[in-house]
C-alpha cells in the first residue's frame, strides 16, 4: 500500500456480512480527499448505510481495512473517532434543550465552561437558531430540528462528518432549502463530508463526487456531470436521470464507436464505452433531451417515431413514442415558442448523434 | 332567548342562525361527554358501591366513638359539668343515671360492647362493665355507695376521667395509640416507653424496607428490561413471558417455594455446607427474618418493575447512544446521561408501583416474615381479625394512607406525575 495519499478517509478492500454466507458490502474502496463532499448514492440494501456505519465505528468491517487521517481506525471506539454524524431522524436528546444538545460534545471532551458557551453560540449562529437555544427539540419543526442536528455534528470541529439520509424526513421545499443550507455550511466551513441517501436530486445537488452503490459493490465514482452524461455502465445510466433503454447486438466495432443491431435490420452508430466483442448483446443508453426532432441529414442516427402519448409537463413536453420497436422511447421537447406541434399517433423523424448514444453492458 | 342574543357583543362570533358559537360549543359537547359519562356509570357505581363507600366507612372507624355515649345516654351529658382535673369522683346524680343507664343495657344485653371498646383505653373496664350490668337491676340507692360495693373500681376517679374522655361521639385516642401514645392517669398525652411503641417502629421498618424492595427491584429489573428492549422481537417476547410466569402462578406456591429454598434445611444451606462455606450448625437463617421477607417481596414485585420499563425502553430508538457515541462519549457517559434521563419515567412509574404495593403487602411477610420480617399490615390484620380492635387497624391504615399519599405528592412535586408511564 503507498500510504503517500492526502485522503483523509480510505476505505481498503473493506468487506462486511451480517450472516457469514452472504455479502452486503462486497468490496469497496474509497480515497476522500479534505474538504471533499462526497454522496454514496443508491437504492436501499446496496449496503450505502452499511458503510457509513463502518466508518462511524458501529458496525465492524467483516475484512478490510479504513483509515481515517491515515491511521486505522477498525480497533478504535466510536466516541474516539472524532466523526460527526446526523443521523436520520436527528437523534436529537428529547430531555434536553437545544444549547445543552450542542454543549453535550463539548462537555465530554472536558472544555472550558466559556468556550463551551462560546462555541455553542457560534454553531447556534450559524444554522440562525440563536433565540431558540432554552427550547426542547419537540418543540421546534423538523426543519429547525434538522438544523441542530447538523450543528451538533459540526460544533466539535470534527475532521469528517457523516450524514445518514438527513433529510428523509422532511417535505420537498423544506428539502430542497437544507440542500442548500448544508451546501453552504460545507462551502464555509470545508469540513469533508460523507453523505449518504437514496435521492439522486440531493446527491447532484450537493456532491463534489457521488459514488453510486449496488449490490454492495461501487458502480461508478465520479463528479455529478460525469455520472450524469458518461455513466460507465447500464445501472448508472439508469439510476441516475432518464434514461432510453435499446437492447441489441454488436455488430462492428471501429474504435471508439460501434454499430448495434437493435432488431428488424436497424443498425445504430454508438459510443463504444463498456462492451464485449462483435457479436455480443449490449444496451445502449440514450437521454431523452438529447434526442431531436427533424434532425439534419449529417446525423449517423435517423429514424421513424410514431407518437404514442404527449404529457404537458410546462417547461417541457414529455413524448412517448413507438421507435425502433420499443415502445416506452422518452422524447423531452423543451417548450420554447418554435417548438414542433405534435399530436398522437404522427410519425416523426427523430435522431440522436453517436456520443450521445452510449454503448453499455447488458442490465440484469 | 332573545335578550342574550340581543345583548352579543358585537364582535362575538355566532352561527348561521344567530346562537353564540360559544353556547353552540358548549351544547355540542356536552351532549358528547354527556354520553361518555352514560359508558363508565356502570364502572362509576360500582366503585363506588365497593370500593369508595368501604373504605370510607372503615376509616371512619378510626374517629368514630357513638358506642359509650349511646349506651349511657343518661350519664353521658351529666358527666359534662363534672370537672375531671379534681380528685372527687362525681356526685350522687351521676350514679343514679349511670345505674338507669346499665338497667337498660342489661335488659339489651348491649353492656359488653362499651366495656370492650373502654377496656383498649384503661384495662378492667370490660369486666367492671358486665359485672355492673349483672347487678345494676338491684341496686338501691344511694347508688353511689351501692355501685362502689360492686366494685371499688367505681370510686376510683381515673376511671371516671377515660370514661369522660371516651364518651364523646368522635376519639382521637386510636390515633394516638396508633403512632404510640397514651393518656396517663391524669389525661395527659405522653408517648409511650420505647418497649410499648411498636407501631411507629414498624411503620418505619415497613417504609424502608418498601423502599429497599423498590431499589432492589430497580436494579434488577433495568438490565433485564434493557436486554428486552434491545432483543429482536421473538426472543424478547420468550424472555417477557419468562418475566411474566410468576404471574400465573399461585402467590402462595412461590412464597412456599422461597421457603424451600432459604430455609435452614433448604437447598442453599445444604449447598453451602456441602461446598464447605458452612460448617453444619452455623447454617444461615434466611427465611422468616428480614432477610426472607425481602427476597421473597423482591422477587413477587419485581415484574411491576419490568413492565413500565420495558415500556419505555422500547420507545427509545437506538440512535441516541449512537449519536452520544459518535459526539464523544464513552459508553458509560452515553448511558448516564442520554439513555437513563430518557428512562425516568418508566423507573419513576416502576418505583412508585412497586413502592405501593410494598408499603401495604400482608401475605408475604405474614408467611416468611417471622418476627423481623413482617411489616404494618401484618399488625393490621392482626387487629382486624384477632384483637377486633377495628377502630385502631382503621387509624393505622389510614396513616398508611396518608403516608402514601404524602410520598405521591412529594414525587408528583420532584419527578412530575405526567412524566409517568405506566405501559
Amino acid at each position: 500500500m503507498t500510504e503517500t495519499s492526502n485522503a483523509i478517509v480510505r476505505f481498503v478492500d473493506v468487506q462486511k456480512s451480517y450472516d457469514g454466507e452472504s455479502l452486503v458490502v462486497k468490496k469497496f474502496n474509497l480515497d476522500m480527499e479534505k474538504g471533499e463532499f462526497l454522496t454514496m448514492l443508491g437504492p436501499s440494501g446496496s449496503g450505502k448505510t452499511t458503510c457509513l456505519m463502518m466508518l462511524a465505528g458501529f458496525e465492524p468491517a467483516t475484512h478490510g481495512e479504513i483509515y481515517l487521517n491515515d491511521q486505522p481506525i477498525n480497533n478504535v471506539p466510536p466516541h474516539k473517532r472524532g466523526i460527526g454524524m446526523v443521523f436520520q431522524n436527528y437523534a436529537l436528546f428529547p430531555h434536553m434543550t437545544v444549547a445543552e444538545n450542542l454543549a453535550f460534545p463539548l462537555e465530554v471532551r472536558k472544555m472550558s465552561k466559556s468556550e463551551v458557551e462560546q462555541r455553542v453560540q457560534r454553531a447556534l449562529d450559524m444554522v440562525q437558531l440563536g433565540e431558540f437555544s432554552s427550547r426542547r427539540p419537540a418543540q421546534l419543526s423538523g426543519g429547525q430540528q434538522q438544523r441542530v442536528a447538523v450543528a451538533r455534528a459540526l460544533v466539535f470541529d470534527p475532521d469528517v462528518v457523516l450524514m445518514d439520509e438527513p433529510l428523509g424526513a422532511l417535505d420537498k421545499n423544506l428539502r430542497e432549502q437544507m440542500q442548500y443550507e448544508i451546501k453552504h455550511i460545507h462551502e464555509r466551513l470545508g469540513v469533508t463530508v460523507l453523505y449518504v441517501t437514496h435521492d439522486q436530486s440531493e446527491a447532484l445537488t450537493m456532491s463534489n463526487r457521488i459514488a453510486v452503490f449496488d449490490d454492495g459493490v461501487v458502480q461508478q465514482l465520479a463528479p455529478p456531470t460525469v455520472l450524469y452524461e458518461e455513466p460507465e455502465n447500464a445501472f448508472v445510466a439508469n439510476f441516475i436521470g432518464e434514461n432510453n433503454v435499446i437492447g441489441g447486438k454488436i455488430t462492428r466495432i471501429d474504435g471508439q464507436s460501434c454499430q448495434v443491431d437493435v432488431g428488424e435490420s436497424r443498425e445504430v452508430q454508438a459510443l463504444a464505452v463498456n462492451i464485449g466483442g462483435v457479436g455480443e448483446s449490449t444496451t445502449l443508453s440514450l437521454r431523452p433531451e438529447r434526442v431531436s426532432l427533424d434532425p439534419g441529414d449529417d446525423c449517423p442516427n435517423v429514424f421513424e417515431g410514431k407518437v404514442e402519448e404527449l404529457i404537458y409537463l410546462g417547461d417541457h413536453i414529455r413524448t412517448r413514442m413507438h421507435v425502433c420497436g420499443h415502445d416506452g422511447f422518452i422524447v423531452k421537447i423543451p417548450n420554447s415558442s418554435s417548438h414542433a406541434q405534435l399530436h398522437e399517433g404522427a410519425v416523426v423523424k427523430v435522431g440522436w448523434t453517436m456520443e450521445d448514444c452510449r454503448a453499455l453492458d447488458v442490465l440484469n | 332567548m332573545s335578550a342574550t342574543v340581543e345583548s352579543v357583543a358585537p364582535e362575538q362570533m355566532v352561527t348561521a342562525d344567530g346562537t353564540p358559537l360559544k353556547v353552540s360549543l358548549a351544547r355540542a359537547r356536552r351532549r358528547a361527554r354527556n354520553r361518555a359519562l352514560l359508558l363508565v356509570a356502570p364502572l362509576f357505581l360500582f366503585i363506588f358501591i365497593t370500593f369508595f363507600i368501604p373504605i370510607f366507612s372503615m376509616l371512619f372507624r378510626s374517629v368514630e366513638n357513638e358506642l359509650v355515649g349511646d349506651t349511657l345516654h343518661r350519664t353521658v351529658p351529666l358527666l359534662q359539668n363534672w370537672d375531671e382535673s379534681g380528685d372527687t369522683i362525681p356526685g350522687e346524680e351521676v350514679f343514679a343515671a349511670l345505674q338507669q343507664d346499665f338497667a337498660e343495657a342489661q335488659k339489651t344485653k348491649s353492656a359488653g360492647r362499651p366495656g370492650r371498646r373502654l377496656n383498649y383505653e384503661k384495662p378492667g373496664f370490660s369486666s367492671l362493665f358486665r359485672k355492673t350490668a349483672r347487678k345494676a337491676q338491684k341496686l338501691e340507692p344511694p347508688y353511689r355507695e351501692a355501685f362502689i360495693k360492686i366494685s371499688k373500681d367505681w370510686g376510683d376517679v381515673e376511671y371516671w376521667r377515660v370514661l369522660k374522655r371516651e364518651s364523646g361521639k368522635y376519639t382521637k385516642s386510636y390515633y394516638l395509640s396508633a403512632l404510640d401514645f397514651s393518656y396517663d392517669s391524669e389525661g395527659n398525652v405522653v408517648k409511650n416507653p420505647g418497649k410499648e411503641s411498636i407501631y411507629i417502629k414498624l411503620f418505619w421498618r415497613t417504609l424502608w424496607m418498601s423502599m429497599l424492595i423498590t431499589v432492589l427491584c430497580l436494579v434488577l429489573a433495568y438490565p433485564i428490561s434493557y436486554l428486552l428492549s434491545t432483543l429482536p422481537a421473538r426472543t424478547s417476547n420468550l424472555l417477557l413471558i419468562l418475566v411474566l410466569l410468576p404471574f400465573w402462578t399461585s402467590l402462595l406456591v412461590r412464597t412456599s417455594a422461597w421457603i424451600a429454598i432459604l430455609q435452614q434445611e433448604g437447598v442453599i444451606n445444604d449447598f453451602l455446607v456441602f461446598l464447605g462455606f458452612l460448617s453444619d450448625d452455623g447454617r444461615l437463617a434466611m427465611i422468616h427474618n428480614q432477610v426472607g421477607t425481602i427476597v421473597a417481596m423482591v422477587h413477587v414485585l419485581l415484574p411491576f418493575m419490568v413492565l413500565p420499563l420495558y415500556s419505555v425502553m422500547k420507545t427509545i430508538p437506538p440512535s441516541y447512544l449512537r449519536a452520544a457515541r459518535s459526539l464523544g462519549a464513552n459508553p458509560f457517559t452515553a448511558f448516564v446521561r442520554v439513555y437513563v434521563p430518557n428512562t425516568v419515567a418508566g423507573i419513576g412509574a416502576g418505583g412508585i408501583l412497586v413502592f405501593i404495593i410494598a408499603i401495604g403487602y400482608y401475605i408475604t411477610p405474614a408467611l416468611v416474615g417471622g418476627q423481623s420480617g413482617t411489616l404494618i399490615s401484618n399488625l393490621i390484620a392482626y387487629h382486624l381479625e384477632t384483637s377486633l380492635n377495628w377502630g385502631l387497624a382503621a387509624a393505622l391504615g389510614a396513616i398508611l394512607l396518608g403516608g402514601v399519599l404524602a410520598l405521591y405528592l412529594l414525587y408528583d412535586k420532584i419527578v412530575g406525575i405526567d412524566n409517568m408511564k405506566l405501559g
